[in-house]
């Protein structure tokens, strides 16, 4: 074979190939494994590691980045930092924000209890076309699933 | 080894605005590496429908996910892993020179393609018929917890998103065959077949997060 038929990038070599791809598959093989151990919340974390490992032999030997310009690497660090960013900010938001429910279903005025000089609640916490029925049972505490009439 | 001529004079691949092949090369490297950018944003808007879901439904995910069947999804991972080597072998193959082994290499990537998507469809069809579904489709009842049909909106729209990218990449490898059998590519220049690799390992990058995630809640 001619000198000029063989490339002058870098050729990465057959074993290594057969390396990685072994690799990959006993990695696959534990967290198969690992899957039905139950450890509870740890089970994930072990589930990302190996996924994470896996995903950098690939990028690293099969995408040639251990092998080529910087600047490849930087662009798939750019989106993996701002993927962390969008679901840890995300997963803030919705660990915090609590059970937003009740007061979707019910406008916040209909909860709110007020008392009165002596610290017993009151159950006029109704506006407009509902203060009859509040009127009407004062332990009759649970509020009345109505469209909101507040503007809320 | 190296070899001159690719450097100074100016061959038939490389385009009027590039100074030599290398810089072509180079170039549409990073072209794809920015397009492979926007893939994991565009799938990292799903990973994080998975984490806010699985986050509200902890008991109805690891309930509901034992629905799918783990030797599948393991066999569907072997088989994305070895289309990856085969791949990968298949452009090493170029940059030696060996027209006949690139063939034979992107073949057995296009096959095992197909065989994923086989298994892929017996999963799918499998679901349809017991109406494992999204939404308002889904009338399985035999799944504990409450709201299953989510955990399945999540799993066909995450499998199928990579389905159609596992397509797409079939379009691409039968496309890196035909004009490798018509000669198009040697040693010097085979960028299509290594940017046809990286989309191809994406997808196999993709199936090595959904697996875990999707098959083997613990």
């Amino acid at each position: 074979m001619a000198e000029s038929n063989i490339s002058h990038h870098h050729i990465v070599p057959l074993k290594i190939y057969l390396a990685v791809a072994a690799a990959l598959l006993v990695l696959t093989a534990i967290t198969v494994a690992v899957s039905f151990v139950h450890l509870g919340s740890l089970n994930i974390v072990i589930a990302l590691l190996i996924a994470g490992i896996k995903a950098s032999l690939v990028l690293l030997f099969f995408m040639h980045l251990r092998y080529e310009w910087n600047m490849n690497a930087v662009t798939l660090m750019v989106a993996v930092v701002f993927l962390v960013i969008f679901i840890t900010f995300t997963m803030f938001d919705i660990a915090e924000r609590g059970d937003t429910s009740p007061e979707m279903r019910n406008s916040i005025n209909k909860n709110a209890a007020i008392y009165d000089a002596s610290g017993k609640p009151l159950k006029a916490t109704e506006h407009g076309e509902h203060a009859d029925s509040a009127a009407a049972g004062a332990q009759h505490e649970e509020p009345v699933a109505a469209p909101d009439s507040s503007g809320h | 080894m190296s070899n001159p001529e690719t450097y100074s004079a100016h061959p038939d691949h490389v385009l009027h605005h590039f100074s030599d092949s290398e810089q072509q090369f180079t170039s549409a490297k990073l072209g794809m590496w920015i397009f492979l950018l926007t893939e994991v944003l565009f799938f990292g808007g799903l990973f994080c429908a998975y984490a806010v879901y699985r986050y509200m439904h902890p008991e109805m995910f690891y309930n509901v996910h034992k629905l799918l069947d783990v030797n599948l999804g393991a066999l569907n991972t072997v088989v994305l892993i070895t289309s990856s080597l085969t791949m990968a072998l298949s452009i090493r193959s170029m940059q030696l020179g060996n027209k006949k082994q690139t063939l034979i290499l992107l073949f057995s990537t296009l096959l095992l393609a197909a065989v994923f998507l086989v298994v892929k469809y017996m999963e799918y069809s499998h679901k349809f018929h017991l109406g494992q579904l999204p939404g308002k489709w889904y009338t399985f009842d035999g799944a504990e917890g409450e709201n299953p049909h989510l955990f399945f909106s999540v799993y066909f729209a995450m499998t199928g998103l990579h389905g159609i990218h596992v397509i797409a990449g079939i379009i691409a490898i039968t496309w890196m065959i035909i004009r490798t059998f018509r000669n198009h590519f040697s040693a010097n220049y085979y960028t299509p077949i290594e940017v046809t690799g990286l989309y191809w390992h994406l997808v196999d990058l993709v199936w090595i997060f959904l697996f875990p995630l999707l098959y083997l809640i613990g």
